[in-house]
């Protein structure tokens, strides 16, 4: 693989394709067509191979020993989260906290960012369309502190505006929360102009980048957010482990989340003197291996280049798009005019959950269900809907196989 | 696994055209069912002579499975009494948990849920309306006794 990143016409899906190893198999004697990426993405060769390398040769815990295992360890870690920081622009490797996921990085700052500073009345505002992981922690330091949780409105479309998330701020506005993109709608927010709004009312923005990380490039320095959240395994990394990239002068005034042994510079009974940012927020032995893998899918996705990425996805997602609206009685759900990557859906007469049945003996793997979202699925007044997401890796052949697979649905309920 | 297995006729057709929808009013008793999972919504409504369920209906929303099961119960267990449908609960719930369970010739139209047990992740899809009328019924069993 070279490592310049080729342009966009030379970008080979194919050759993609057979880096994942998983995809070659097959499921109820069908070839896995695989698109539910949004909920976890496939990893390649390259991300498997360097994890099993970690684990065959370098293995340690880090930043404790002196022996030379223990040094290797801690070189790798340390090496991931220069790669992390580089691959979102972060100014400093004290701003990369790694965390089990976006999840937990949405957790600590609302318990060690919002839970001290919020007061009765005060209010978070969140949009209409986020994941249940960027409500549930709101809700809980609301219910700590007596502050307030809002929602901006989105149109009929799946479309959050600028304008209607200025009409929401208030006085009382501490902080706001947003996906960078949908998990469930696939609308694209427009994130910088809300750090702008944001900050010339006096709140703290964190951006939700779980969705949008795989698929654009994504510049802090230039999004301008407070916090950032995001996880390795929806960009072809591992699973249990994320980021959180804060600004430094935030961290530094927050108290550590979790206690326990990395987090510390000196402990007695008597008094803790805390580390230094990142490791204050990295209590206890980290994910390593899963680090490692994260670098190494960040190195994978800067091979084929985020930029030639973003433009196969769309080109796919446009041609999806196309061939899906013909499908009789499909309604596509979310139809924002800047979406990334996922297609909700329902089909006349026939239940998501029912269709995910039938999808799957096809070999075709999509989500069925409210998609942690069920804020959104209440809007659209659907129980539920069916979710295909693309990748990196995700063919014409794959749309044209669900295609098909949901012709297979409608002859079964005809 | 095989989909005419699961989506059999009679599943098809109590799916498009459930048997016995709708609501009792006034009824002795009722239950929700819920299935935050798939977003399956049940409303059992029923009417009691004594022991015997007389009559009941159901409402709501959900999959093909779901709605199929709901009206199939529906049609099996009006008219007979608490002990009788307890043993047709036993015999479904065999039928949709285990594999190689031999369908009970008593259970009618009821057989036609045993495809579902090829379908793990859809078992709970059959068996809510079942837990819905136990509901229903253990409800109804606390009120007349306080009668």
């Amino acid at each position: 693989m070279s490592a310049q990143p080729k342009s966009v016409g030379a970008y080979d899906v194919e050759r993609v394709w057979h880096d994942f190893p998983i995809l070659a198999r097959q499921v109820h004697g069908k070839p896995l067509v695989f698109l539910d990426s949004a909920a976890s993405s496939q990893r390649p060769r390259a991300v498997i191979e360097a994890v099993d390398a970690y684990e065959k040769l370098h293995h340690a815990n880090v930043h404790r020993g002196v022996h030379q295992l223990s040094q290797e360890a801690t070189a790798m870690f340390e090496h991931a989260r220069e790669r992390v920081r580089g691959f979102v622009n972060a100014a400093s490797t004290r701003e990369v906290i790694f965390t089990r996921g976006t999840t937990e990085s949405i957790n600590l700052v609302a318990q060690s960012y919002a839970r001290p500073r919020l007061r009765p009345g005060d209010e978070i505002l969140l949009t209409a369309l986020e994941h249940h992981a960027n409500i549930v922690p709101w809700q809980l330091v609301a219910e700590q502190t007596g502050a307030i949780v809002r929602a901006v409105p989105m149109d009929r479309r799946g479309v959050v505006s600028i304008d209607d998330v200025a009409a929401n701020i208030t006085q009382r506005t501490r902080i706001i929360a947003c996906a960078q993109v949908s998990n469930a709608l696939g609308t694209v927010l427009p994130v910088r102009e809300i750090a702008r709004l944001a900050h010339a009312n006096g709140a703290v923005l964190l951006v939700d980048g779980a969705q949008a990380v795989p698929h654009q490039r994504v510049d802090l320095a230039e999004l301008g957010c407070d916090f950032y959240a995001f996880s390795a395994h929806k960009m072809y990394g591992p699973t249990g482990i994320g980021v959180l990239v804060g600004r430094e002068e935030l961290l530094e005034a927050m108290p550590p989340w979790q206690g326990g042994g990395d987090m510390i510079l000196t402990v007695s009974f008597a008094k803790t003197t805390y580390n230094e940012l990142p490791f204050k927020f990295e209590a206890g032995t980290p994910n390593i291996s899963g680090a490692v893998g994260m670098a190494a899918a960040i190195d994978y996705i800067d091979s084929l280049g985020i930029d030639n990425i973003h433009a196969h996805e769309r080109r796919l997602l446009a041609a999806a798009t196309q061939k899906l609206t013909r499908v009789p009685g499909l309604n596509i759900v979310g139809t924002a005019p800047d979406k990334a990557a996922v297609i909700s859906f329902t089909l006349e007469g026939i239940h998501p959950h029912d269709l995910g049945t039938i999808l799957d003996a096809e070999g075709v793997a999509v989500r069925t269900g409210h998609h942690c979202a069920m804020p959104v699925m209440e809007f659209f007044g659907v129980p539920a809907t069916a979710r295909a997401s693309l990748a990196c890796y995700s063919r014409d052949s794959d749309i044209d196989a669900l295609i098909r697979a949901l012709d297979k649905a409608r002859e079964v309920f005809s | 696994m095989d989909l005419k297995d699961l989506y059999r006729e009679v599943i098809l057709d109590h799916n498009k055209n459930p048997r016995l929808f709708g609501k009792l009013e006034p009824a002795d008793s009722a239950a929700d069912g819920h299935n935050p999972l798939c977003g399956d919504q049940l409303h059992i409504t029923v009417r009691l002579d004594g022991d015997r369920l007389s009559d009941l209906r159901f409402e709501g929303k959900g999959c093909a499975i779901s709605v199929a099961s709901a009206s199939l119960m529906c049609e099996a267990v009006k008219g007979k009494k608490r002990d009788e449908i307890a043993h047709i609960f036993h015999e479904v719930h065999d039928v949709l948990t285990h594999h190689d369970a031999p369908v009970p010739e008593d259970l009618g139209k009821l057989a036609a849920l045993s495809g579902v047990r090829d379908f793990p992740v859809r078992v709970k899809c059959a068996s809510l309306c079942w837990h819905t009328l136990n509901a229903a019924l253990e409800h109804s069993a606390t009120t007349v006794k306080t009668e």
